[in-house]
């Protein structure tokens, strides 16, 4: 139970840092931020009277509140569920820009993650396992995996299969001509799946390299373990060997280390997204940073951040089940 | 007697690795020189590679390997700048907390972790658009300042171990200053990590910049492989066929990590004896225990000395 409640406090400090964090990097930046935002805004067309109003209440720069009202009221409106008005899609609420977005990068994402996830635990298993023989060839090819650009992939697996051989969708998360929106019909359901093909693609092809060689290290220490010749001496088959005692040891870091992982993919499929055209939070994200639209960029800040923390949390959840000893010491 | 060195003897990974990141490094350091201006437009546009354009030339008529050579000093002074500023982060929160202990270590952990978990580039965009305009070294300093953590957690935790060794333990009862032990007995049994840890991070920052400046982000008027990409996308280099412009940048930013992956990897058979291979056949043996204690067997003999003295 211990465990559960350290990691509990844990990731409510981290909630709290990530949104003062939110709060506070407008604030420490050189010059006043609405002026910066304002003057951007301005060299890039008019700036509506309401806009300003907007920013400068956002950034508390005009207000005569202290930074600590101005941090209590900051507070009290995202408790209200309140992040502000899109200047981009003016006036749409952040709120309803993100909750539209928020279904397909959850969706995209968790799909390809748990399936860039097994697939490389299951690789690096196998070739941990044979070390010494010729699939420790495989490995330099799985370190140029582990380095590849998210949207360059993105790039080549657009260039390659649906531009030079028209086999799958360039853009879009489905077939705007067929459908004015998402309703659930089979055919919709078709239509994103044959749509999000390639995105998945590109993250488990750009992710699937790190958990390969993170689990191929763990399996050959775990292979050197005393535990592991003691269950060959007791003449335990080998199927067991491998599944039961070293794969379990071995994922282990693995599924520690999910959340950060996951950090890195939400990074790269970010950029990713913007290739695809996909309605996802990626592409919102770089929609208001070209727009200069700060109320809904630092609510997609807010919102992915938490997004991965509960995912890591879960993992958590799932590690204290799979590890005992994690629950015993806290 | 094992001898101390960060890289093991000989390793066809560790010459792989070190051929290709030394042979762009070279190309970096050097073909800036031997190219023509990577903004001379005179040339025709979207030209394939040729006798005259190596690998073609861009939409606006850039000579593409000239881009590629000025984008190699570019994405490269990124990188190193940016994994400097990581790994003296990390040095900080991993190496101090470590060592410290208590409160300072509980403190400085959870702010690693903290950083640990938020999204790198949410993070870094949010930073980005608030600075008014981008150099090249600015663009380094925040992907260093948020690109640390990683490297602190495992420094932190070798610290850790190293703290409670017998020779650390006997220096400070010999009364060493903190700051001597730090730097004189634990800094150089981290040395191999250290040197993992900032090539990795320079792969990190490397993919940042792309990232970045795919996303409008990057260094304003500087030419990275990240600007090179970004421009062959908005070129519309797809739909016209120039692969030859942007194919390279990002296989030169893949096969650059894998080469310093390779490294890596050599450098991680060093500090963990466990990942050294010694089957030929197949069948799993132990490695051979003389191989141990490599991580950590740096000069025990002498802080030893002056406790008995």
């Amino acid at each position: 139970m211990r465990y559960y409640l350290r990691r509990a406090a844990f990731y409510a400090i981290t909630v709290w840092a990530a949104i003062s964090l939110n709060f506070l990097i407008p604030r420490l930046m050189p010059g006043d931020p609405a002026d910066i935002m304002l003057a951007k805004m301005a060299r890039s067309g008019e700036v509506a009277p309401g806009v300003e109003r907007t920013i400068r209440l956002l950034l508390g720069s005009d207000t005569n509140q202290t930074p600590w009202e101005q941090y209590v009221a900051y507070w009290g409106s995202l408790l209200r569920g309140d992040l502000g008005v899109s200047v981009t899609k003016f006036p749409t609420p952040v709120t309803e820009l993100i909750s539209a977005a928020l279904p397909w990068s959850i969706g995209l994402l968790g799909l390809a993650t748990v399936i860039s996830f097994v697939l490389g635990i299951a690789a690096g298993a196998w070739i941990g396992w044979r070390r010494g023989t010729w699939v420790d060839h495989i490995i330099p090819g799985s370190t140029l995996l582990q380095s590849l650009p998210y949207f360059w992939v993105a790039l080549l697996l657009v260039y390659g299969f649906a531009v030079v051989n028209p086999w799958f969708p360039r853009i879009g998360g489905y077939d705007v001509f067929t459908f004015d929106g998402p309703e659930a019909t089979a055919e919709f359901v078709g239509s994103v799946i044959y749509h999000g093909v390639l995105p998945a693609l590109t993250v488990v092809l750009s992710s699937f390299g790190g958990w390969l060689l993170g689990m191929r290290n763990m399996m050959v220490s775990t292979l050197s373990e005393d535990y592991i010749t003691t269950a060959e001496a007791k003449g335990l088959r080998r199927s067991r060997i491998l599944i039961g005692y070293a794969v379990r040891n071995a994922a282990l870091p693995s599924i520690a280390g999910f959340g950060i992982s996951l950090a890195f993919v939400v990074t790269g499929a970010i950029v990713m997204e913007q290739v695809f055209t996909y309605p996802g939070l990626g592409k919102l994200m770089i929609t208001a940073v070209q727009g200069n639209d700060f109320a809904l960029m630092q609510g997609l800040f807010l919102v992915i951040t938490l997004t991965v923390l509960a995912a890591t949390f879960l993992m958590d959840i799932v590690y204290g089940f799979v590890d005992p000893r994690t629950r015993l010491n806290g | 007697m094992a001898e101390y060195r960060i890289l093991p003897p000989r390793s066809e990974k560790l010459l792989a690795g070190l051929f290709i990141t030394g042979g762009i490094v070279l190309f970096a350091v050097v073909a800036p020189f031997l190219v023509q201006d990577p903004r001379f437009s005179g040339n025709d546009a979207f030209l394939p590679p040729s006798a005259d354009h190596l690998l073609g030339t861009t939409k606006l008529g850039y000579d593409v390997l000239a881009q590629l050579a000025h984008g190699a000093r570019g994405s490269l002074l990124v990188g190193l700048a940016a994994a400097a500023i990581a790994i003296a982060l990390s040095l900080i929160f991993g190496i101090f907390a470590g060592y410290a202990g208590g409160w300072t270590d509980e403190v400085l952990t959870m702010v690693t972790n903290i950083m640990l978990v938020i999204p790198g580039l949410p993070l870094v965009m949010v930073i980005a658009v608030y600075a008014q305009s981008r150099s090249l070294w600015l663009v380094a300093f925040i992907l260093g300042i948020t690109g640390w953590a990683g490297s602190a957690v495992v420094l932190r935790s070798q610290a850790r171990s190293l703290r409670s060794r017998d020779y650390v333990e006997a220096s400070q009862v010999a009364g060493e200053r903190t700051w001597r032990i730090l730097l004189v007995e634990i800094l150089p049994n981290l040395l191999p990590l250290l040197a993992a840890q900032f090539l990795f991070a320079v792969v990190f920052a490397i993919l940042g910049e792309a990232g970045l400046s795919f996303i409008g982000l990057g260094p304003n008027g500087s030419i990275t492989w990240g600007t090179m990409i970004t421009e062959a996308y908005g070129g519309n280099a797809m739909s016209a066929g120039a692969w030859w412009w942007f194919v390279p940048p990002g296989l030169l930013i893949a096969v650059f990590g894998a080469g310093l992956s390779l490294v890596n990897f050599s450098i991680d058979e060093v500090v963990n004896p466990k990942l050294r291979v010694v089957a030929e056949t197949g069948d799993r043996r132990r490695a051979p225990e003389a191989a141990a204690p490599a991580a950590a067997p740096v000069q025990p003999a002498e802080p030893k000395a002056e406790v008995t003295a």
